[in-house]
């Protein structure tokens, strides 16, 4: 009976050992922990999209990985000083600009139509028209004319002279061919886009893959684009595959289920640095600090925090550089501001807040939180000194900084409480209605020199009178910011406009409407036969170079 | 019969009616919409584009009016676009529900056998070594997290061994039916394992209990052979509470399973309902909660209809009364 049991087990596992374990290098599996809601690149707003489509289209500007402007779709970047952006009037008597592109003569949709002007007229249409659900509306406010020169010549006339006149990234070209039926009624265009109801028509691309096959939840197929007018890719196919348990999806590269896992979209920092404490030596592995700025929000109505020395101390009494070394490996660096220390515009000698408990003890003392009852701080008038901390629940990282953030506070008599929600409860109702008592723990994900308009401007603080409009959650209000952000937006001279940053960053150290944590970094977990990657650290992913990854 | 059937259909319309309603209403409860998200996410969204965003998804509407929006277009047969998959909602239900049901059919249907064999066997020598065992094993399966024995499987089958795939639904080129079905084995295995322990012990206790009536004794003492005592007398008899049991468990062949279905990146229906309610999309949501639903009043209508079937003292006319 045994010998029998024996036998057919040895038969299962032969029979299942014909499965093939990993793909041949004509295909590189990619493993990711999102699907895309959509495929149209001008509707919603989301990673994952961006991350698949950046193989299959290309935007007519963004920024590379050393965080530069350069041309995708156009064949010269335009600039005040080539002559091909000129300042101007509008109109109605505005500083505006008119800035001209030539789309590159060799570009056409995968079916073979060429890439012309009809293409980027179109692309205005949808996009200005309030019915079509295309964002950012912002870029479609400003830019209120193009005159088309020829097939693939054209100049935007935008009603702002900003000194990002160039950079039109947002501006995704639709295949007037294809799409001008779907806009028949501008209202359904979002249902009715051939991004949505024919996905795989070969005619709404033009990288240098196509999308071939859809698997809503599960995974997407790219192949190779015969028409596609650069370098040509390594790789025959790719498919992108959803996993969204990060533990699984360990598991899925190790089974070689999966080639390698996307740093944009893959695991979080802690998780990556212990699969390389384990398997480290079978795989490359590289983190790249980028744009998201972990930080705490204050919430400055909140009396004990409207005193600048108390938030200060806040700071004191954290060793973030220890934080980052013990929970993070020392791969994500420590914020001192908003700014990233990789941004041209970051200046390092503002306002700077090392670990420092006597002189946070000092400051607390000096703003009346002097006297300690069983450990805690209290004021003259017996209030403790008592606050909360919010994050999103479920977030491994955040909650385990928190708790090493509360332990440090409590070390200088601060009794901080965690109190935190799901996601969609924290920032659908408690941040952005200015709920959080106290501090706010989360993330901005913003562009290299991203003006923080929306998030340190006082027009944009939200109250129940404008319906809670803005991001300036903490409240903060300071009039030369205001001024500043003004000044930085129109300021087209670099070295005037690295003056003004300057300016800006010392405010914020110094005044602290948040407490600067540190600088997610994305970890790419890549085989040791792929070369080529190049993460970039800001929201362009890196697949917009993927033609240049090679196996070996 | 027909009667009963009637007032049966009346019965689970009102009760799908009323759903309709709690869940439209849970939903519009919940806090946030998905613009909150896009706004989270997106610090140069302004509040016009935010304002404008919410028109057009109808999210700045009363309540009742988008409700009744809702239903009206429902009854005329328009269930609406998915607002996070962007197609219609029945174009999206349907690739998740057959991968659900084919899943679960496959999990159910091997968990009821298995616990049928076992069940019957601990019952017929309750309190031996053989029932111990099988007891064991129930209880180990039923106290496994389901998260915990899924990933387990992966490593030992995908990643120690490398002889099934670690999840998903396979790629295009398949080659035959192989192809496709080595991704089910390990989530079936997965589900069968989390479900057999508790039928096992329903079928089990049963079976302990049928087997002590006097009419279990008086078809021994007729000399009637062990299968026809213990499946057509006993089984048969037994089968009442657990059918009760399975038929509750039915809904759950079309509402598939949240954990298993993302650890091994299966696009089933378990996920489709928890994204849906998650990102809002109250189309999506509302249809498949509602299918749920529906589906667990057809089991239910299945499980009395298998009572009559089971034991002829149970008649429709007492079922009405």
């Amino acid at each position: 009976m045994r010998k029998v049991a024996v036998l057919v087990l040895f038969l299962m596992f032969t029979a299942l050992s014909v499965v093939p374990a990993r793909a041949g290098k004509d295909e590189l599996v990619i493993g990711i922990t999102q699907f895309p809601s959509t495929f149209n690149p001008n509707i919603d707003s989301m990673l994952a999209k961006s991350y698949v489509l950046a193989m299959a289209r290309r935007p007519f500007t963004t920024y590379d990985p050393d965080w530069q402007l350069m041309c995708m779709l156009c064949t010269e970047l335009p600039t005040i000083e080539n002559g091909l952006a000129v300042p101007e009037k509008t109109p109605d008597g505005k500083d505006g600009i008119a800035v001209t592109y030539t789309i590159r003569p060799d570009a056409t949709w995968g079916d073979g139509t060429p890439i012309t002007t009809r293409d980027v007229t179109f692309t205005w249409e949808v996009g200005k028209h309030p019915k079509s659900g295309v964002i950012p509306k912002e870029f479609y406010r400003s830019l209120y004319k193009i005159d088309v020169k020829d097939d693939k010549t054209f100049t935007l006339h935008f009603d702002k002279l900003t000194f990002e006149y160039n950079a039109i990234n947002s501006f995704e070209l639709l295949p007037v061919h294809l799409e001008e039926a779907a806009f028949a009624d501008p209202e359904a265009y979002r249902n009715r886009s051939l991004y949505e109801t024919d996905t795989t028509n070969p005619g709404l691309y033009f990288g240098p893959y196509i999308i071939s096959e859809v698997v809503p939840g599960s995974h997407v197929t790219l192949t190779a684009n015969p028409l596609w007018w650069g370098e040509t890719p390594a790789f025959k196919r790719v498919v992108v595959r959803v996993i969204e348990n990060t533990a699984a999806l360990e598991a899925n590269l190790l089974s070689g289920a999966i080639d390698m896992i996307a740093g944009e979209l893959g695991l979080t920092i802690d998780q990556a640095l212990t699969f390389e404490q384990r398997h480290g030596d079978r795989y490359t592995i590289f983190y790249k600090p980028g744009l998201a700025y972990e930080h705490i929000d204050i919430n400055l109505d909140n009396p004990i925090l409207r005193d600048q020395r108390v938030r200060q101390a806040l700071v004191l009494a954290l060793d973030r550089e220890a934080i980052s070394e013990k929970l993070f490996g020392g791969r994500q660096p420590v914020a001192n501001t908003n700014v990233n220390p990789l941004d041209w515009v970051y200046v390092d000698d503002g306002p700077r807040y090392p670990y420092d408990p006597e002189k946070a003890a000092a400051l607390l003392d000096e703003a009346g939180w002097n006297s300690m009852k069983r450990g805690i701080r209290h004021n003259a008038a017996g209030v403790p000194l008592r606050l909360e901390i919010m994050t999103t629940a479920g977030n491994r990282s955040r909650e385990l900084v928190q708790q090493v953030l509360q332990s440090q506070w409590k070390q200088l008599g601060i009794d901080v409480r965690v109190r935190n929600q799901p996601a969609r409860v924290f920032f659908g109702e408690t941040v952005r209605k200015r709920q959080f008592p106290a501090m706010a723990m989360f993330a901005w994900i913003s562009a290299p020199e991203s003006v923080p308009r929306t998030t340190l401007h006082s027009d944009h603080i939200p109250t129940a009178e404008n319906n809670w409009a803005g991001q300036n959650n903490t409240g903060f209000r300071n009039a030369e910011v205001d001024e500043l952000i003004e000044q930085i937006e129109v300021e087209l001279d670099r070295d005037k406009r690295a003056e003004l940053w300057r300016r800006l960053q010392h405010i914020y150290a110094a005044e602290l409407p948040a407490i600067p944590l540190y600088f997610r970094a994305n970890p790419y977990i890549l085989p040791k036969w792929l070369k080529g990657v190049t993460p970039t650290g800001h929201q362009y992913p890196s697949t917009l170079w993927i033609e240049t990854w090679r196996d070996g | 019969m027909s009667r009963y059937l009637a007032e049966r259909l009346l019965q689970s319309i009102l009760v799908l009616a009323i759903m309709s309603f709690v869940i439209y209403g849970l939903m519009w409860l919940m806090p946030g919409d998905p613009i909150d998200l896009m706004i989270s996410a997106d610090p140069k969204m302004t509040s016009e584009d935010a304002a404008q965003l919410r028109e057009l998804y109808g999210l700045d509407r009363p309540f009742l009016e988008r409700y009744f929006n809702w239903l009206g277009a429902a009854l005329s047969g328009d269930l609406g676009y998915s607002r996070l998959r962007a197609a219609p909602v029945l174009n999206v239900l349907g690739p998740a529900l057959a991968n659900t049901v084919v899943l679960m059919s496959c999990a159910f249907v091997l968990a009821v056998l298995i616990a049928l064999v076992a069940g019957i066997v601990a019952a017929l020598r309750p309190y031996s070594k053989l029932d111990y065992a099988i007891n064991l094993l129930a209880f180990a399966g039923i106290s496994t997290p389901p998260f915990w024995l899924a990933l387990l499987l992966i490593i030992v089958f995908a990643v120690m061994f490398g002889v099934l795939p670690a999840g998903g639904t396979g790629v295009t080129g398949g080659q035959g039916f192989w192809d496709s079905a080595q991704y089910l084995v390990l989530p079936v295995a997965s589900l069968t394992i989390a479900s057999v322990g508790g039928y096992t012990r329903y079928v089990r206790a049963a079976m302990i209990e049928t087997l002590r009536q006097d009419y279990i004794r008086t078809a021994w003492a007729k000399g009637l052979s062990a299968y026809d005592v213990v499946v057509g007398h006993g089984l048969r008899n037994a089968m009442i509470p657990v059918v009760t049991i399975m038929a509750l468990d039915f809904g759950f062949l079309f509402s598939g399973a949240l954990i298993t279905e993302t650890i091994f990146a299966y696009p089933g229906m378990g996920k489709l309902i928890f994204d849906s309610i998650m990102g809002n999309d109250f189309n999506l949501a509302l249809v498949a909660l509602l299918f749920a639903t529906l589906v667990t009043l057809i089991g239910n209508l299945l499980a009395d209809l298998a009572y009559v079937a089971l034991d002829r003292r149970i008649s429709f006319r007492e079922m009405e009364r």
